[in-house]
């Protein structure tokens, strides 16, 4: 009995069981993993990882010597590596090969090779090469040699400190130099804009062309005009001390680079940094990931523009969709007399949540952009025209449709909470002379706040990984200017925004340099599916917590 | 305890105080009733407003034209000469008339009158004897002289705004010079003339009176100094027999077709000028019906046969397999009774209009295979015929003298039943296909409105996806609803959960950049580990089985599937472990190239294979939610007794549990397929968006709602393409809407029943 025989014990079920217990596994192995590869790979990019250097022998025999960061390795069978190679023994059915990080993209024409293992000699890791990531061109790899100010040397052998001092002055000025350019000038061209309009305005009301309104408009351009040239002023002086000085390296195949300071984000010796270094190192560069702009269309540098176009079109979809949920819940519910006409109601609002989100983009272009915009366009910003104010995508236009394509989730969790209202409650508040609208008010829908919580987060989580209907109703690659700043009236709905969906889409597959924008594609994953399991998890526990709640609340 | 002690101590109750108050809370109760019911009522609107809003786009679409009368008047320029052609300028302000006294009259179109004349024959006293057009949208005019010469010229409007008032000058251009060109050496008249002209050459087909079909080619070769090319002319002659009717050349100056009245359609190669060659001869209609008007369509590569009998029939070469042309009658049309008397292609679209001689106006479009309309427009014979450029006009002239001018609004000729769904014979294609093709550079391009390889492709989709998913799903949620334990269920659902919010844009993302590859570098290692996971998991269940009780005892049951945690992670390392050699020794290290080249089948890194798996991954939490629901809403009573009457838990499971829970898990699948469907991110990035109709997994495909996402940003607004996109969109709509109804229909009757169980 204790061991029967296969036959029998197959004939039991009992593998079937086992089978079936199989297809959970492996629906957990495939979440988990995707989660864990998203996160190994996203979050290693910023762990600053050594330089090597090592002589390589081409594929037309010439031994060249190269630096770079190994990123990846693989081991590909023999017969899918094109034609005859002599480098490779004959032997070997398998090659091994790497891809290099090899930078210096303005001088070799490309950043990343594959290797093969094969043909590497001589490889080290030496102390003094150093790797520097710059503004154009991509990463930097060579050793260095000369400062230069001026285009004179004024240090043959500089050491590392008064070279990171350089790179922080030019920061500086830097620093400098985007605030004047984004938020002055900005500002001043901002306003400039508004005049024109304003003007235009006045001509298109029939204002006499001698009219006070003119003049004054007038006045206030030469002012803006006087203020723009004493920022440009600033900004040659400032440009003409950033182009100063400059720094000599030697690539690892021995020619010489001159490269200006004011290219430089930073620059750093892998090889010579100990762990604590590195730690430190990783978390300034997760910390420009999230806060820093874009640089090199958007293969480097951070994604904060995408965080905050993500946050601010939620957001405005939350408080949209919010009372429009609920109350149409709380009418499904309290109000409507229960019959066929509310149970095919809120079949089509189940169903509405199953239709594809493509659809709602469609609507959303059609009805929204070119129907509404267009109209409120023609009413009330005749002056731009024919330039669209509303009548294009824009940041409103895809919150709204982020709004109705969510509502559904709002209206059945909301209306979910209504229905677990203990009837003894409101029949208690009924009882004691409230009317209908302070039960509601005062006990059902504190009661139910929990369930549109819970809403309200899965709308969110949503609408957060929502990308299809917004790649048509207002996400760009790369806005140039935020939705929120500081010109009045501070919050731009009309403004296109990036998404962090979007961004993994775009950089992803429309990025010429796919290589190099991977890791941060990762990263941007990870960040996106970070928020969305938290805010997840936030609403499986509150719905839990009610659903605790509720059962104390009907047992007593 | 008296009254008295009572009153004083509650406020009274009827005091104007708190009868007002009472008031107040009454009207408060109804408005928040009325502003319930108004928001609830809009916000429901609002969401069903999509789906009219859908509608309300599309239905343009299927709107007949609508034509209007707007002008009447005489033939300017008088009836002593007879009208050879008519044409309009772009703004449909002005009209050409070309007489048979060689005048070419520019008139307003609106009221008739005169502006300018011209003649065609400039200095020269011969008589015209032949004319023709070239190309519409190029203007060209050609007219043959009864001195065996010919003269080429161009009407063309000069548009200019002062004050800001549209004002359009016409005016006559010679483009090869106003002096004769020499036909015939032997100055016969020339009684029928074809001519194209572009930058680089000059074409002239020319009948003369004796019968002499001459061609006449005049190249200019690009001269490397900028000044005057060499000018190379190359003369033919085409022998011809039976009386020629008409003479067509085609715009790139390829093909002449010479017709004869009675039905017989010569078609000549003529791309060598030196020796045109005669490809075949094809009868076109067959006695006592005629030839009564040809026509090309625009692009020149379609002829239109205007019959006697009122048919109109759409010819185009067609090249078989061995890189011949023959001419193939390609569709017809039989609306009309009349005899054609003119047809007029449109100048951007493959559409035309044509007039026949009982007063009847038929408007057509070829690729639609559509009579977009047919309306009797007058009562008189109906003799010329000129279509605006923007087709949104046309002159038509009858036989009593008088021109009249009509309004034309038709704007989405294209679309038929038969465009959209069915199989179309595409110009320069070489049979009727399945295609979609919305755009092009070139303007005389043949939109390819077929949605049916997008919905195929969408349903390949789909179907790979339920492949994949419907089993894991299905059996997962069997598994975590009857047999787990509930501590695991728990942890097992929010999981599930997750994987269902993880945004699709994601998996799009793995599935194109890092799932692609990895197939193609791994598939041996994929199917290894597909066959092997199961067997894999009996042998670890059968181990398990054999094992001691003291271990076994200390894992509850209902733990399966964390102990086979591990024993699928090493079978799948195992299987991409061997996946290399596997390779090696079976497929000659490369199996993608194998399967292409030992098996004929193409394969595309980015694939069904690879979509089916990642859309698979994104449509399993739908499927086992709600399957989970079903089986775990089974009522414990059946499941009991069918326990106690000895099945095994497995045999409970499958007859008793599944059974019950069958309508359930119908529309989980329902509402999973409807996901797959719809979904756009996944299959925008992991596959190739090539819209094929093949049934390969290692293909690629392309899907309605990718299709919406990649061109609907670039559609003109109101074009045919923007609302053909709406009608796919509003198509997904109603197929997911369809699919959910019948998904929620079936579990309201299974809540139903499991109440009354």
């Amino acid at each position: 009995m204790r061991s029967p025989s296969f036959k029998n014990w197959f004939n039991s079920g009992e593998p079937y069981i086992w089978l079936n217990a199989g297809a959970v596994s492996v629906s957990l192995i495939m979440v988990v993993g995707l989660v864990a590869l998203i996160m190994v790979r996203g979050l290693g990019h910023f762990w600053p990882s050594n330089v090597a250097a090592f002589d390589y022998t081409d594929d037309d025999g010439s031994v060249i010597a190269l630096a770079g960061e190994f990123i990846d390795t693989e081991s590909v069978p023999r017969a899918r590596m094109p034609g005859d190679d002599s480098r490779i023994p004959a032997d070997s059915d398998i090659i091994d090969r790497r891809l290099v990080r090899i930078g210096n993209r303005d001088y070799t024409g490309f950043d990343y090779r594959w290797v093969l293992d094969a043909a590497m000699h001589n490889l080290s890791y030496p102390d003094n090469i150093m790797a520097v990531e710059r503004y154009e061109w991509g990463n930097f790899y060579g050793y260095l040699t000369a400062v230069k100010e001026n285009g004179e040397v004024v240090d043959a052998d500089p050491d590392w400190e008064s070279f990171q001092r350089y790179i922080a002055e030019s920061e500086k000025i830097l620093g400098e130099i985007h605030h004047i350019e984004k938020n002055l000038i900005g500002a001043v061209n901002y306003e400039m804009e508004r005049l024109r309009l304003r003007e235009r305005g006045l001509v298109l009301n029939n204002e006499p062309p001698g009219s006070p309104a003119f003049g004054e408009i007038e006045t206030r351009r030469a002012s803006l005009q006087e203020e723009y040239n004493g920022y440009t002023g600033r900004l040659t002086n400032l440009y003409e001390q950033l182009n100063r000085a400059s720094f000599v390296a030697t690539l690892a195949g021995g020619q010489e680079a001159e490269l200006p300071f004011a290219k430089v984000v930073r620059a750093y010796r892998p090889n010579a940094m100990d762990v604590w270094d590195k730690t430190v190192f990783y978390f300034e560069k997760l910390w420009e990931f999230v806060s820093g702009d874009p640089r090199e269309a958007n293969t480097e540098g951070g994604i904060f523009p995408a965080i905050f176009g993500t946050v601010l079109m939620v957001m405005i979809m939350a408080v949209l969709v919010t009372p429009f949920g609920v109350v149409a819940a709380v009418y499904l519910r309290e109000y409507a007399r229960q019959g066929p006409f509310t149970r095919l109601v809120r079949i089509a609002v189940n169903n509405l949540a199953g239709v594809p989100s493509v659809v709602y983009g469609v609507f959303g272009l059609g009805f929204f952009v070119y129907f509404l915009g267009g109209a409120i366009d023609e009413l009330f910003f005749v002056e731009s025209l024919p330039a669209p104010t509303f009548g294009t995508p824009g940041i409103m236009w895809a919150s709204l449709t982020m709004a109705i394509l969510t509502v559904p989730v709002v209206i059945v969790s909301t209306e979910e909470g209504l229905a677990r209202v203990p009837r003894a409650i409101r029949e208690g508040s009924l009882a004691l002379g409230a009317t209908k609208a302070e039960t509601l008010w005062r006990t059902v829908l504190p009661m139910t706040a929990s369930a549109m919580m819970t809403g309200l987060i899965l709308a969110v989580a949503r609408a957060a990984g929502e990308v299809a209907p917004l790649m048509l109703v207002g996400v760009v690659k790369l806005a140039p200017s935020m939705p929120l700043d500081g010109n009045f009236p501070f919050l731009h709905l009309d403004r296109k925004f990036m998404h962090l969906g979007f961004h993994i889409y775009d950089v992803g597959f429309q990025s010429p340099n796919v290589e190099a924008a991977r890791p941060l594609v990762y990263a941007t994953a990870f960040l996106l599916i970070l928020i969305i399991i938290c805010l997840n998890l936030t609403a499986i526990k509150i719905r839990n917590t009610l659903r605790e709640k509720y059962r104390a609340a009907e047992q007593h | 305890m008296s009254d008295a002690n009572t009153a004083s101590l509650l406020p009274d109750f009827n005091s104007a105080a708190a009868q007002k108050y009472r008031y107040y809370r009454h009207l408060k109760d109804v408005m928040m009733r009325y502003m319930m019911a108004l928001g609830g009522i809009s916000v429901i609107v609002a969401i069903v407003l999509i789906a009219f809003y859908l509608v309300y786009v599309v239905v343009p679409m299927f709107k007949p034209p609508d034509i209007e009368r707007v002008a009447s008047y005489p033939l300017p320029a008088g009836t002593q000469t007879e009208t050879l052609y008519y044409a309009m300028e772009e703004q449909r302000e002005i009209g050409l008339r070309v007489t048979t006294g060689g005048s070419a009259v520019f008139f307003r179109t609106a009221d008739g009158s005169l502006i300018q004349q011209e003649f065609l024959t400039q200095e020269t006293l011969a008589d015209v004897t032949a004319f023709a057009a070239g190309d519409p949208s190029q203007r060209l005019l050609a007219v043959g002289l009864d001195d065996g010469t010919a003269l080429l010229a161009v009407h063309e409007y000069h548009v200019t705004y002062p004050n800001d008032v549209r004002v359009i000058l016409p005016r006559m251009d010679w483009p090869v010079g106003n002096t004769p060109l020499i036909i015939d050496e032997a100055g016969s008249p020339i009684t029928m003339i074809a001519a194209q002209y572009d930058e680089e050459q000059l074409t002239i087909a020319a009948l003369t009176q004796d019968q002499r079909l001459l061609l006449i080619n005049r190249a200019e070769e690009e001269s490397f100094f900028g000044d005057e090319g060499e000018i190379t002319i190359t003369t033919s002659r085409i022998p011809v027999s039976g009386q020629v009717a008409f003479l067509l050349m085609d715009v790139e100056h390829r093909e002449l077709y010479v017709a004869e009245r009675g039905g017989l359609i010569s078609y000549y190669d003529i791309s060598n000028k030196a020796e045109p060659k005669l490809v075949q001869r094809v009868q076109a209609v067959s006695a006592p019906v005629e030839i009564t008007s040809l026509s090309f369509l625009s692009g020149g590569i379609s002829v239109l046969v205007g019959a006697s009998d009122g048919s109109i029939s759409k010819w185009f070469p067609v090249r078989d397999q061995d890189n011949n042309y023959t001419l193939e009658k390609i569709r017809s049309f039989d609306s009309q009774s009349g005899a054609i008397t003119s047809i007029a292609p449109e100048y951007f679209r493959k559409g035309f209009l044509a007039v026949d001689d009982d007063g009847h106006l038929g408007i057509y479009h070829t690729t639609a295979h559509r009579t977009v309309k047919l309306e009797q427009i007058s009562d008189n014979r109906l003799l010329q015929l000129a279509i605006a450029p923007r087709a949104n006009a046309m002159l038509v002239e009858d036989d009593t003298g008088a021109v009249l001018l009509w309004d034309i609004d038709n704007e989405h000729p294209e679309i038929s039943w038969s465009s959209i769904w069915g199989k179309v014979w595409y110009e320069s294609r070489d049979k009727p296909e399945y295609i979609w093709q919305s755009s092009s550079a070139s303007s005389d391009f043949e939109p390819k409105f077929s949605l049916t390889p997008l919905v195929y492709g969408t349903l390949k989709a789909a179907f790979y996806a339920m492949v994949f998913a419907v089993p894991l799903a299905i059996m997962g949620a069997v598994y975590t609803a009857y047999f787990m334990s509930a501590v695991m269920r728990d942890m097992v659902k929010s999981t599930i959960e997750i994987m269902a919010a993880l945004p699709t844009v994601i998996l799009g993302f793995l599935a194109g950049l890092w799932f692609a590859p990895f197939v193609e570098q791994n598939m041996p290692g994929l199917f290894l580990c597909i066959l092997l996971l199961p067997l894999s998991v009996i042998v670890a269940a059968y181990c398990w089985n054999r094992l001691p009780n003291q271990f076994r005892h200390g894992i509850p049951a209902g733990w399966e599937a964390v102990l086979l945690l591990p024993v699928i992670i090493a079978t799948g390392i195992i299987s991409f472990a061997l996946s290399q050699p596997m390779e090696i020794v079976f497929f000659g290290g490369n199996m993608p190239l194998w399967l292409t080249d030992e098996l004929g089948i193409t394969y595309d890194q980015r694939n069904s294979l690879v979509v089916g798996i990642a859309m698979g991954f994104a449509v399993i939490p739908t499927i086992f939610t709600i399957s989970e629901d079903a089986v775990y809403g089974v009522p414990e009573h059946l499941t009991m007794g069918s326990l106690a009457l000895g099945a095994t838990p497995w045999q409970t499971a499958v007859r008793v549990v599944l059974l019950t829970a069958s309508p359930g898990i119908f529309s989980a699948v329902m509402i999973g397929f409807g996901r797959a469907v719809g979904e756009t991110m996944i299959v925008l990035m992991a596959t190739g968006n090539t819209a094929i109709m093949d049934m390969n997994i290692f293909e690629g495909f392309r899907t309605l709602s990718a299709n919406i996402a990649v061109e609907m940003p670039e559609s003109e607004v109101d074009s045919t393409h923007y609302r053909i996109l709406f009608l796919a969109a509003l198509v997904l709509f109603l197929a997911t809407f369809l699919f959910n109804t019948i998904a929620e229909v079936v579990r309201q009757r299974l809540r139903v029943k499991y109440s009354s169980l």
